[in-house]
């Protein structure tokens, strides 16, 4: 089966083009992470802590996340003597999928998708939820009480915070009326409020509490503070992690930057309009071919500054304070969130 | 009262009965989680073994001795100048503090006392330790309950405090400076005037601290309730400090026994907190802080002119007969008794530090505590590992 490929013209076998589509889509979300990592955690935070950061390798400290990948890759990989050996080393590769298979639906432009699904927010969903399967084989096989300890709590965390992400993507799905991530960005891009179409209607103007609930919900999915009990590092030392060591650690750290830069993008897609500009700004296909990934990398990369502003701005909760929050207050809000727009379009 | 009738009464006694079957039935093994010799929480070299169930500790067991140095053995083979360098090493973050009641029972016992610019020096440098160890507390508590942030900006503004230390005793960490009968040198030129600048930073510092950290929800959360320790319980452990002003205590050697200070002659104020927990003890150093900075502001502007050193024989021989002297240092009440035989070093010295007693009470506070309050207990407590050890 050879299809022409829309934008080079090239005639291209299925198998040839889904292969191209993942590596960019590989290329996109390494260098993305690379550019995340050096921007807010290496550089952000240390100007918000009255410090300069990496100055040494490279221009400012550029070439810090080389530096740190290539000491990662030369550490010794140790399995602890009572560890259960494989599935202690598969478990981090584990958690990369989740991670990866995460960005396989994420539209960064009119054909820039490596599968359009027709189901794609759940799928996204589903798939970061595999990272608990990981993270306890983890705990689990590390035969170390503490990552045992840090598991179980990532488990329960993870699992309670599932709902309210879910909930507070029911409220976009219902405004859109489609499951699709392309269908949702192009009802953002066409849209109008009260006729005005200056600006499209991104969903954060009527999914504000949506969105803030997806991202207190996002901030716990990634654990990070003032979520991160799992690996909190004062008091389990460093959780499910604590046994790692070089390139198994290095694993972790990807998917856990990786996935950061997937829920922020995700999160870009539904509530700030995706890659798409407001169709009234008249920019053809064309161009968005072009400008629609830049745009996304920008929401993205600022929404991943907010998650890494609130990580090192606030203390952490509790255990039993986190589950909580996540039962007695997000869920709730959710639900009144999906009746009031269920309400809303229906009048509307 | 409601009346309970006979029925209330077997029905509870009979769910009472149920559960203990299911106990016995479903018993699982509790769990025993080692934390330290080295563990990032416990600030140095404290080991806690705490059994749990889940995540609730059933007891908790500190076990101390892994840094022991032998400083009271030593002290018995060093002549009295060389002892002040041993002792600034016991609460290594307010060193300057540690010399002081020991040269304090020392001169108690030879009978000199020091002159009126050494007393005011020495109280304003005891005042700087206190403020430099009380800042990294406040940052560290940051850290303790997951907050990086604080901590960094209680290094920075620290550093202010330890360049003024340096600046008159040659060491940030170890000053060495108090000596029988005075102090070791007087104060450079134009230092006052700097340190009051400093002082102004270190009081942006506690206002810092408290609006981006003490005011939030999340600490309050974390710290209210937690850790309660009434002031029955707190005297019968021997707390001192700020352990013991946080649970209502109103007790401060610095006001209730000033021997060989300038404090009576200060404007200051002993704060001191109702609840016990560890929110209390967080405010109450917090508090302390900015007194000190008051302090210091006064001193400053009041040092009188005169020598810094009394007279004293040039070989040291400290009369037979012993001496305790108490001061409120920056972790709580430390002590010297000092028996001498009227020789060049001391017979026995016996260190009393206040952080063995403030942690002694760690088996009694954490029992039904969740495993992130250990955390929080033992960082609220606030002990330096040398303080305990010696």
């Amino acid at each position: 089966m050879t299809q022409l490929h829309p934008i080079l013209g090239l005639e291209l076998a299925y198998w040839q083009e889904t292969v191209i589509r993942v590596l960019l889509g590989l290329v996109a979300l390494l260098l993305l992470t690379g550019g995340v990592v050096y921007l807010y955690l290496f550089k952000f935070v240390s100007f918000m802590q009255s410090r300069l950061g990496p100055m040494e390798a490279g221009p400012y400290g550029s070439m810090q996340l080389l530096a740190e990948v290539g000491k990662w890759l030369q550490k010794e990989d140790i399995f602890t003597e009572d560890s259960d050996k494989f599935i202690f080393g598969i478990a981090p590769a584990v958690v990369l999928a989740s991670t990866f298979l995460m960005f396989v639906v994420i539209p960064a432009g009119p054909n820039a998708v490596v599968a359009d699904l027709g189901t794609g927010i759940y799928f996204v969903l589903a798939m970061s939820s595999l990272s608990v399967i990981g993270i306890l084989m983890a705990g689990w096989a590390s035969a170390n009480k503490y990552a045992l300890m840090g598991a179980l709590r990532a488990g329960g965390q993870l699992i309670a915070y599932e709902l309210p992400l879910v909930l507070a993507v029911v409220g976009v799905v219902i405004s859109a009326g489609s499951l699709n991530l392309q269908d949702i960005v192009a009802a953002q891009a066409t849209g109008e409020i009260f006729g005005w179409s200056g600006i499209g209607n991104p969903y954060i103007l009527t999914q504000i509490v949506g969105f803030t609930i997806f991202l207190i919900a996002v901030q716990a999915e990634l654990t990070q503070t003032p979520f991160d009990m799992p690996i909190a590092e004062s008091e389990l030392v460093a959780g499910y992690q604590v046994e790692y060591t070089g390139i198994r650690f290095l694993v972790y750290f990807i998917a856990e930057f990786a996935t950061a830069v997937a829920f922020a993008a995700i999160a870009s897609t539904l509530f700030l309009g995706g890659w798409q500009l407001p169709t009234s700004w008249g920019l053809g296909t064309g161009t968005m071919h072009v400008v629609g990934p830049m745009v996304i990398s920008l929401k993205a990369i600022l929404l991943v500054g907010v998650v890494f502003w609130v990580r090192f701005s606030l203390p952490r909760f509790r255990e039993d304070q986190l589950q909580k929050l996540a039962w007695k207050v997000l869920i709730p809000l959710a639900l009144a969130n999906i009746v009031v727009t269920g309400v809303a379009k229906v009048v509307f | 009262m409601t009346a309970v009738t006979d029925r209330e009464k077997l029905a509870y006694i009979a769910a009472k009965a149920a559960d203990a079957r299911v106990n016995v039935e479903l018993e699982t093994e509790g769990m025993i989680l080692n934390m330290g010799p080295q563990h990032p929480a416990t600030h140095g070299t404290l080991r806690i073994v705490a059994r749990l169930d889940g995540e609730q500790v059933i007891a908790a067991e500190p076990i101390a001795g892994y840094m022991h140095r032998g400083y009271e053995k030593l002290t018995e083979v060093r002549t009295y100048p060389q002892i002040t360098a041993l002792v600034n090493r016991i609460d290594w973050l307010g060193s300057f503090a540690n010399e002081v009641p020991f040269i304090l029972a020392s001169e108690q016992l030879m009978g000199i006392e020091a002159p009126l610019r050494a007393q005011w020096i020495r109280t304003l440098l005891f005042e700087m330790s206190r403020v430099a160890n009380l800042i990294l507390f406040l940052g560290d508590m940051g850290v303790q309950l997951g907050a990086v942030t604080p901590a960094f900006y209680a290094f920075r503004d620290r550093e202010f405090v330890l360049d003024q230390i340096e600046a008159v005793t040659g060491g940030r960490f170890h000053p060495n400076f108090d000596r029988i009968g005075g102090l070791k040198d007087d104060l450079p030129k134009g230092w006052l005037a700097e340190t009051k600048n400093v002082m102004v930073k270190v009081r942006r510092f506690c206002d810092e601290i408290e609006d981006l950290f003490m005011n939030g929800e999340i600490f309050a959360a974390r710290t209210r309730g937690i850790g309660v320790i009434p002031a029955d319980v707190a005297m019968q452990y021997g707390m001192s400090g700020a352990n013991a002003r946080a649970s209502g205590i109103d007790w401060d050697l610095r006001r209730d026994a000033p021997f060989g200070f300038v404090y009576p002659e200060l404007d200051w104020k002993v704060w001191t907190h109702p609840d016990g927990d560890s929110f209390a003890r967080f405010w109450v150093r917090l508090q302390e802080v900015r007194e000190s900075t008051k302090m210091i502001d006064q001193i400053c502007d009041g040092v009188p002119g005169g020598p810094i050193m009394a007279k004293v024989p040039r070989i040291i021989k400290v009369p037979a007969g012993e001496a305790y002297v108490a001061t409120e240092n920056p972790l709580g009440e430390m002590g010297f008794y000092i028996v001498s035989k009227g020789d060049l070093t001391p017979f026995r010295v016996k260190i009393r530090s206040a952080s063995f007693n403030n942690v002694s009470i760690t088996p009694w506070l954490l029992r039904g505590v969740y495993v992130p309050d250990i955390i929080t207990i033992l960082a609220s407590l606030y002990f330096i590992l040398g303080d305990i050890d010696r």
